[in-house]
């Protein structure tokens, strides 16, 4: 075990800045990313269940 | 048919895209779980088992995402501009669907390499950014995924789209031994190559694992969020297949 507690870890010997925001800033890129994504196949099955059945019914 | 005929249809019936949905959709949860998990152990390890650096202190921790990021940033670059390759030499259409999924993921892994590499630039050098040879090359290299997606998506016409896409990834494809290789052909400030095929590695074997169990969740991360725009890409180009209404119908009875 690397830390003498809860303050320690995030204070990172002083470099809390830079690993925390290196952290931070890849879960933010990774999370977005992967919401845009899932958004887009949902919308993209929604789109094609209304043009099918748009179809069925003429 | 004969034998032969049969092999063939088989072959293309694995590269269409109505298989790929199938096939990718029955992967999708393990790679999503892989991912999670890999990750978890990866930072546990990283930060609770793996000591602190000699020279630089606590600030060495980003290496665990910055250097897999990199890595990803280079060879999704690669995937991409053969997959675009492929698409275009063979006009199949399902390797060209696969290139425009990797790009956004792709230009995400250069941001992370980027941005993680700014955050230990800082501390390590004094600087957020230096001009030097490895940090520039990576920065065109963010520009090359930029440039490749606003291309395709500025061409109405989807197969031209795609080969002019195919032209650019390929082209752009010799940015990524320049990038390799730029810490060994200029000088710089960047250090050298973490892991190479001919030396033993430089770090303690607990920071090597952390390392690539990262590498490993960004390799399984990558798998997931492609699969999930390639499928979302096959819906929206084939919506006038059957077997897309099929399966809209299917969900829909099954909701």
């Amino acid at each position: 075990m690397n830390w003498g507690g809860a303050s320690e870890f995030f204070s990172m010997g002083g470099y809390g800045v830079y690993v925390w925001g290196s952290y931070g800033i890849t879960a933010a890129l990774i999370g977005f990313e992967s919401w845009l994504t899932l958004r887009r196949r949902q919308r993209a099955l929604r789109d094609a269940l209304q043009a099918a059945s748009a179809e069925a019914q003429r | 048919m004969t034998n032969m005929n049969g092999q063939r249809l088989r072959l293309f019936t694995f590269a269409a895209p109505s298989r790929f949905y199938s096939l990718s959709g029955s992967l999708l949860p393990w790679l999503w779980a892989a991912a999670a998990l890999l990750a978890a152990t990866g930072l546990y390890i990283g930060f609770f088992v793996a000591p602190t650096d000699a020279q630089q202190g606590e600030s060495y921790r980003i290496i665990f995402i910055h250097v897999p990021a990199a890595w990803m940033s280079m060879v999704v670059y690669l995937a991409m501009a053969g997959w675009a390759a492929i698409g275009w030499i063979f006009n199949a259409r399902m390797a060209s669907m696969l290139a425009r999924a990797l790009a956004p993921s792709g230009m995400v892994f250069t941001l992370i390499a980027l941005a993680t590499g700014s955050f230990w630039g800082k501390p390590a050098w004094g600087t957020w950014w230096v001009w030097d040879a490895r940090l520039t090359s990576e920065l065109i290299l963010l520009f090359l995924y930029v440039g490749y997606i606003a291309l395709v998506e500025a061409i109405d016409d989807v197969r031209r789209a795609d080969h002019a896409g195919a032209l650019l990834a390929i082209v752009g494809a010799i940015n990524v031994p320049v990038i390799y290789f730029s810490v060994r052909w200029w000088n710089t400030l960047h250090q050298g190559a973490t892991i190479t095929m001919n030396a033993a590695p430089k770090m303690q074997s607990t920071m090597l694992t952390a390392m690539l169990l990262l590498t490993f969740a960004f390799w399984a991360y990558a798998f997931a969020v492609v699969f999930v725009r390639a499928r979302a890409i096959v819906l929206e180009r084939e919506h006038d297949a059957e077997w897309v209404r099929g399966l809209a119908f299917a969900t829909r009875n099954s909701a």
